[in-house]
């Protein structure tokens, strides 16, 4: 299994001189499965340069995985160019939105609305279809399966593990690990923490044996105070993460669109100072920072 | 539409037949409530609106960004109607999840405090529930009797049934047992007026006039929505069987019947269905058969009550 970062981004897309290095466009990953199946996870900015890489192989066949729909997420689609030409196809898997009332499908409609793009849907020449995932119901690409796993957001978010020949590799699209809404001395807390602890167990055990974690790591955990509930994680609590999943590999992502590449690498060197030297020997994870352009083969 | 509601009818004398049969073969959807009818009821609930106070206080939170999840759920658990609407939504076939949920506790925790609470800023979108009804049934006072019973079976369940049921899972069972009132009332006005009557006038328990008029009592409607939207079935087969002598017992409907029971006899709230002296007690296995002695093993609901009071936007009853 191969995978290559496009956009990894949190919230808007931040081109300049200080993201030269870690990019500006939002998030995007493109998996490849062994037998060649294209997984495409979100479609932020970043999967615009991926439409046009695409373009050198006709037909394009892909399934894309949407963690969720705010619009860092979906912003890049209705630029993908693979969805114009005849012969492609796409398939978009994504969750329901028990708010809106609305599945996949009509989200994207209401991307493409007249007042907000030029194109309708119906006027997109490749065929796209479009399929609702459900919690822990895995979906077959090629030779891989693509398992959705329900995280914690401002908006229903699914993580996905993507499986094929003993490797695997868990995406969390936007993540803020699940925390009590009491306080210690309040009547629920301890019930609240009950189902909390719980929940985290769960998504533990079925991220068991995982090769390579991608997580949303936002913030610094210094930032994290002041941000609580913005459904995001930090670099300290996901390596802390990784090395409780005993994950070969972690990397993180969702960059925070203010941070410029000097400020990443010193809030992602602090974090791991924090890790501590202990946490360097056999079997623990090899962290890195999500980089456009960073490809890795498992 | 009411003409043939009319032709179903039954008499009360059935109703132990129904319920034995209702039993025996699991299926709750003997009696007059065809499927039809219940997608009718169950379609309506979605345009059911929540209790004043929930309303507004809903309204209040949700105009300041950071406003605490946990006063978000502390109105969503004091209001049936929303937490049905909470309960339907986790337990939908959208997340196909393992297990039921419960409580809106659980529920925050699967699908995000943001999310439920635009849920709920959905809820009171739809209006309020006028306190009074063509059914003439005081809503407020049946919102009383249902938070007092809630917190009641807690209690119980925290006094007298610790390790053998969560009293989180009491206090929802508590709250909805009666949730087929409601929707009679909103949904069934005239049939529903017409059953209040017949109890009143003839001295029979309500559910028993509910199932000669309606031809189906509130008990098993509650129960059949709370399956349809795939509720627990601990807590189907509470709200289905609450008022039935000869249900199984367990420790959630121990506590159910008795704290129901309770609150009738001490006249907090109303939900049209007044103690009477020759009830027999509820669950005497659990809590022995001196009403007198059950009440005083309570104890003092004084918080329970003040706090549904307050809520309820009732004066004080007694």
């Amino acid at each position: 299994m191969k995978m290559r970062f496009w956009g990894v981004r949190g919230s808007i897309p931040s081109p300049g001189p200080h993201t030269m290095r870690y990019g500006g466009n939002t998030t995007c990953i493109e998996v490849r499965s062994d037998d060649d199946s294209l997984i495409i996870l979100d479609a932020g900015t970043g999967i615009f340069p991926l439409g046009q890489e695409l373009l050198k192989r006709l037909p394009v066949r892909a399934n894309v995985f949407m963690t969720h729909t705010h619009w860092d997420h979906i912003q890049g689609l209705p630029f993908f160019t693979p969805l114009y030409i005849p012969g492609n196809s796409v398939r978009i898997h994504g969750g329901y939105d028990v708010v809106a009332g609305r599945g996949i499908d009509q989200i994207v409609d209401v991307q493409l609305q007249y007042s907000y793009f030029p194109v309708r849907e119906a006027e997109m020449r490749g065929r796209i279809e479009y399929a609702t995932v459900s919690i822990g119901i895995p979906v077959a690409v090629g030779d891989a399966t693509v398992t959705p796993l329900l995280l914690n957001h401002p908006v229903v978010n699914y993580g996905y593990r993507i499986d094929c020949n003993g490797k695997s590799v868990f995406f969390t699209g936007d993540h803020e690990p699940w925390s009590n809404i009491y306080a210690p001395e309040d009547e629920g807390y301890r019930e609240y923490q009950q189902i909390v602890d719980q929940q985290q167990a769960q998504l533990d055990a079925s991220l068991a044996g995982l090769d390579l974690l991608v997580a949303d790591s936002s913030y610094t955990a210094a930032e994290y105070s002041s941000r609580t509930g913005w459904g995001h994680g930090t670099l300290e609590g996901n390596i802390a993460w990784a090395q409780r999943l005993g994950a070969k590999k972690l990397v993180c992502t969702h960059h925070e669109p203010t941070r410029s590449d000097e400020d990443l690498e010193r809030a992602f060197e602090a974090a791991l100072e924090t890790a501590g030297p202990g946490q360097a020997g056999d079997g623990a994870p090899e962290i890195m920072l999500a980089r456009e352009g960073l490809e890795l083969v498992l | 539409m009411r003409r043939a509601w009319k032709a179903q009818r039954c008499p009360p004398s059935r109703l132990a037949l129904r319920r034995a049969e209702c039993r025996a073969d699991e299926d709750l959807e003997l009696g007059a409530l065809t499927p039809e009818l219940e997608r009718k009821l169950g379609a309506a609930v979605e345009r059911m609106p929540a209790f004043p106070r929930s309303v507004q206080k809903i309204l209040e939170l949700t105009r300041n960004i950071n406003c605490l999840p946990k006063e978000v759920v502390a109105v969503i658990e004091m209001d049936p109607v929303m937490t049905v609407k909470i309960l339907k939504v986790i337990n939908s076939a959208y997340y196909s999840l393992p297990s039921r949920i419960t409580s809106v506790s659980q529920s925050v925790v699967y699908l995000g405090i943001n999310t439920i609470k635009n849920l709920s800023l959905g809820f009171a979108a739809v209006g309020i529930l006028p306190r009074m009804n063509a059914a003439g049934f005081d809503v407020q006072r049946y919102l009383l009797h249902s938070l007092v019973v809630a917190g009641t079976a807690r209690q119980l369940a925290t006094q007298s049934a610790r390790g053998e049921v969560d009293p989180g899972d009491c206090y929802i069972a508590g709250l909805l047992h009666d949730f087929g009132k409601i929707v009679f009332a909103q949904f069934l006005t005239a049939e529903f007026h017409d059953a209040l009557r017949y109890s009143a006038e003839r001295g029979v328990p309500l559910h028993e006039a509910e199932l000669a008029v309606i031809g189906v009592d509130h008990g098993l409607a509650g129960a059949l929505l709370a399956r349809r939207w795939t509720f627990s079935a601990e807590l189907v087969d509470c709200i289905r069987d609450h008022h039935d002598p000869r249900a199984e017992p367990s420790a959630m409907i121990d506590c159910l019947r008795v704290a129901d029971q309770v609150v009738r006899y001490r006249a907090i709230g109303d939900a049209g269905n007044p103690w009477r002296a020759t009830e027999a007690p509820a669950a005497p296995l659990r809590f022995g058969d001196d009403m007198e002695a059950i009440v005083a093993r309570v104890g003092s609901l004084e918080k329970i009550v003040e706090d549904a009071m307050m809520f309820a936007q009732v004066g004080k009853e007694q």
